[in-house]
């Protein structure tokens, strides 16, 4: 069923639509780090590169710039998820494959189960991420064949399955998650908030754990999210953006289809198992609600529709939105539920727990008025 | 064998699975447990038939896979709830008569249900045919803006949905105990699939929707209004998703907003099982997830869960597209 699949508007392929021709063979020739650095796939226009300067200045200096615990969890937590869903972005924006099966990547519980088992240090962070990653491997590439052979939808309707069962086993196999309760472990001593790296601040910010989980947590992800980039501009990623456009010619003209979109799957997989090991080290836990829900799901699909699919930065606006939303929408609609008069429904509406609600319909009105997400359309705006 | 015993046998096999399935877990447990089981598995199945056949058949017919459909389940539930809660005396009430009132009106409330059906045929649905990318997206949304709606209208907190009186308890088939409300179920579900069996193949509007399962283009080159007929059976569909939610939250006793999500994905497995599109196909895929559900949990209790999934890679090993592949899907 090809066709369908390509119903992402014109326009939200990527690298190319974005700067002309001309621009892109310019910096090929000027041979600027900043072009090599980005794989030639810079935002695109003036306002989007200042945008995304604005939101890397501001994780630079995060520490320094909104001090607080709280404000540096959030910080890391939105790293973590521009991975995961830039990761989800190879598959959903660039290939054109829906997976449900994502958190189950995400949820690796390599690093929570070996640090809960009694191994200190970072052998042990290592150790258990290689795990999560060879076992998401497997997993990726078993699923990918067992159902990309016959049609995309089925993909779709397999993974979520797959991923119930991931977590019904994870809620069910006791001895080796913990069950509902999840796991807790302590971190590496470097990571945890008694650590001091320098005894005095450093420009009003004291240099503990925290600050370093943040920084090697942005570290990480930097690099993960210029690599996912420079695999999207590649040939590879080239003939991922024609399968999605039309997956036929791509297979007439020689490609073993089902061996490329198994094998973006398989990617995806593992950048999303390397994202969980950063949040197992962020939150000293691992659970079925922190890393494995269905909520978590959609929170992913709202990121990436919002950012804007096929657009890698996309995976950033929208992770950022969606994180800050989750953690200060809260706030707003307890202040409006504050100011309403006592009607049951419309109070109901606006009570705090039901922030889900309000950005499920900013969803739909986004993949209704907006499919290019937010990204796409301030890319392609004239 | 000739050629001609292999085609038969290849054409009959995915009609063998089930009774096979039935025969061959009988000598691992008591001939008691087995009817109890398998009953209760053939019940089950029924339930899950009535939220599978109206998805397949929005699938087949515009090929549009609507994952809200899990939120028209939970609709059916909480509407059952509050149709029933006024009416609280008459199903309290052991007489018959007045019980099968009381569950009409329930019916009728969940019919009523489907009235959201055709407002989400027209509000969401219409704008991504043929877009099965933006589809999945979009009812997924659409998913969770009803649940959340669920929980503004009824509250978050599960509410307690009493079966008729006439319908609690046991009878005793030799020495294996069997549900009232199963056979209840039963009886509900058998009578959807004959009806639904009789319209699909003995009315004209059934054979246009046969039809355009198979050729959309085609039917509509012949001056059929295929939207039309979509439309209808969208709401149809709804409609039994919504009666299935009535049945599933009365068996189950309770009602949550998450009802629709947990049945759903056994709904999945049903339509991958049975082939997407084939109606048929969902009638066998329901009751064999029923019964391996039912059997898997007397027999390994830890397998349970995943059994489902299990049973769906063996087949999908076996038959990529499915038990009964439809031409065309």
């Amino acid at each position: 069923m090809a066709p369908g699949l390509r119903d992402i508007p014109e326009g939200t392929n990527g690298a190319a639509s974005g700067v002309s021709t001309s621009d892109r063979d310019g910096s090929r020739h000027g041979k600027s780090w900043v072009g090599w650095l980005v794989s030639d796939d810079p935002p695109g226009r003036l306002l989007l590169n200042v945008i995304m300067l604005v939101v890397l200045a501001a994780f630079v200096f995060a520490p320094f710039l909104f001090p607080g615990t709280k404000a540096l969890g959030v910080a890391s937590r939105i790293c973590i998820f521009v991975i995961l869903v830039a990761s989800y972005d190879l598959m959903l924006g660039y290939t054109g494959i829906v997976s449900f099966a994502h958190t189950m990547f995400f949820g690796a519980y390599g690093v929570a189960i070996l640090l809960a088992k009694g191994w200190v240090g970072w052998w042990a962070v290592i150790v258990g991420a290689a795990a999560g990653v060879a076992v998401s491997l497997v997993v990726a590439v078993a699923i990918g064949l067992l159902s990309l052979r016959v049609r995309a939808i089925f993909f779709s309707m397999i993974t979520l399955a797959v991923a119930s069962f991931a977590l019904i086993l994870a809620e069910q196999w006791r001895d080796l998650t913990g069950g509902e309760d999840g796991l807790t472990f302590s971190v590496p001593a470097i990571l945890k908030p008694g650590f001091r790296l320098f005894p005095d601040p450093v420009l009003g910010v004291t240099f503990n754990g925290r600050v370093i989980t943040y920084y090697l947590i942005f570290i990480v992800s930097l690099v993960l999210f210029l690599l996912m980039l420079r695999i999207v501009n590649s040939p590879f990623g080239r003939v991922l953006q024609a399968i999605r456009e039309n997956e036929f010619r791509v297979e007439a003209m020689g490609y073993q289809v089902v061996a490329y979109r198994t094998i973006v799957s398989a990617l995806s997989a593992v950048m999303a198992a390397l994202a969980g090991a950063l949040m197992a080290l962020l939150l000293g836990y691992n659970g079925p609600d922190a890393t494995l829900s269905f909520s978590l799901m959609i929170d992913i699909l709202l990121m990436i529709v919002i950012g804007g699919m096929g657009t890698m930065y996309g995976a950033v606006i929208g992770a950022v939105l969606v994180v800050l939303a989750e953690y200060y929408l809260q706030n707003i609609l307890g202040a409006v539920h504050g100011v309403l008069p006592d009607v049951p429904l419309i109070s109901a509406l606006f009570h705090p727990e039901r922030w889900l609600l309000w950005l499920g319909v900013l969803f739909v009105l986004i993949v209704t008025f907006f499919p290019q997400g937010i990204f796409g359309w301030l890319r392609h705006r004239r | 064998m000739s050629k001609e015993w292999q085609e038969r046998l290849q054409y009959w096999a995915p009609y063998a699975v089930t009774p096979l399935l039935v025969l061959a877990v009988l000598p691992a447990m008591g001939f008691t447990a087995w009817v109890t089981l398998t009953v209760a598995g053939f019940t089950m199945g029924m339930m899950l038939f009535l939220v599978a056949s109206g998805l397949t058949l929005i699938f087949g017919l515009m090929e549009v896979l609507n994952f809200a459909h899990a939120a028209f389940v939970t609709v059916g539930a909480y509407v059952t709830v509050s149709v029933l809660r006024p009416l609280g005396g008459w199903t309290a009430d052991p007489s018959l008569t007045l019980n099968l009132a009381a569950l009409l009106v329930a019916l009728v409330a969940a019919a009523a249900a489907s009235a959201l059906g055709y407002v989400f045929e027209r509000i969401i649905i219409r704008q991504v045919y043929g877009a099965p990318l933006r589809q999945i997206l979009i009812t997924i949304g659409a998913l969770t803006v009803i649940e959340q709606l669920v929980i503004v209208v009824w509250g978050p907190e599960a509410i307690p949905l009493p079966k008729p009186a006439s319908l609690r308890g046991s009878i005793f088939l030799g020495a294996s105990s069997i549900e009232t409300y199963r056979l209840f179920a039963l009886f509900v579900g058998l009578a959807v699939a004959a009806a639904m069996h009789l319209v699909l193949t003995r009315t004209r509007i059934g054979l246009v929707v046969r039809a355009g399962v198979e050729d959309r283009e085609m039917v509509q080159a012949l001056g059929y209004r295929i939207r039309r007929v979509f439309v209808g059976v969208f709401i149809a569909g709804t409609a039994l998703a919504g009666m299935g939610g009535m049945m599933w939250g009365q068996y189950q006793t309770l009602v949550t907003s998450q009802i629709g999500d947990g049945m759903i994905i056994l709904v999945f497995i049903i339509l991958i099982i049975g082939g997407l599109g084939s109606v048929g196909g969902c009638f066998i895929g329901a009751i064999l997830v029923g019964l391996t559900s039912n059997y898997v949990g007397f027999l390994a209790p830890k397998l349970a869960l995943g059994s489902n999934i299990l049973l769906m890679a063996l087949i999908l090993l076996w038959r990529p597209r499915g038990l009964f592949p439809v031409a065309g899907h």
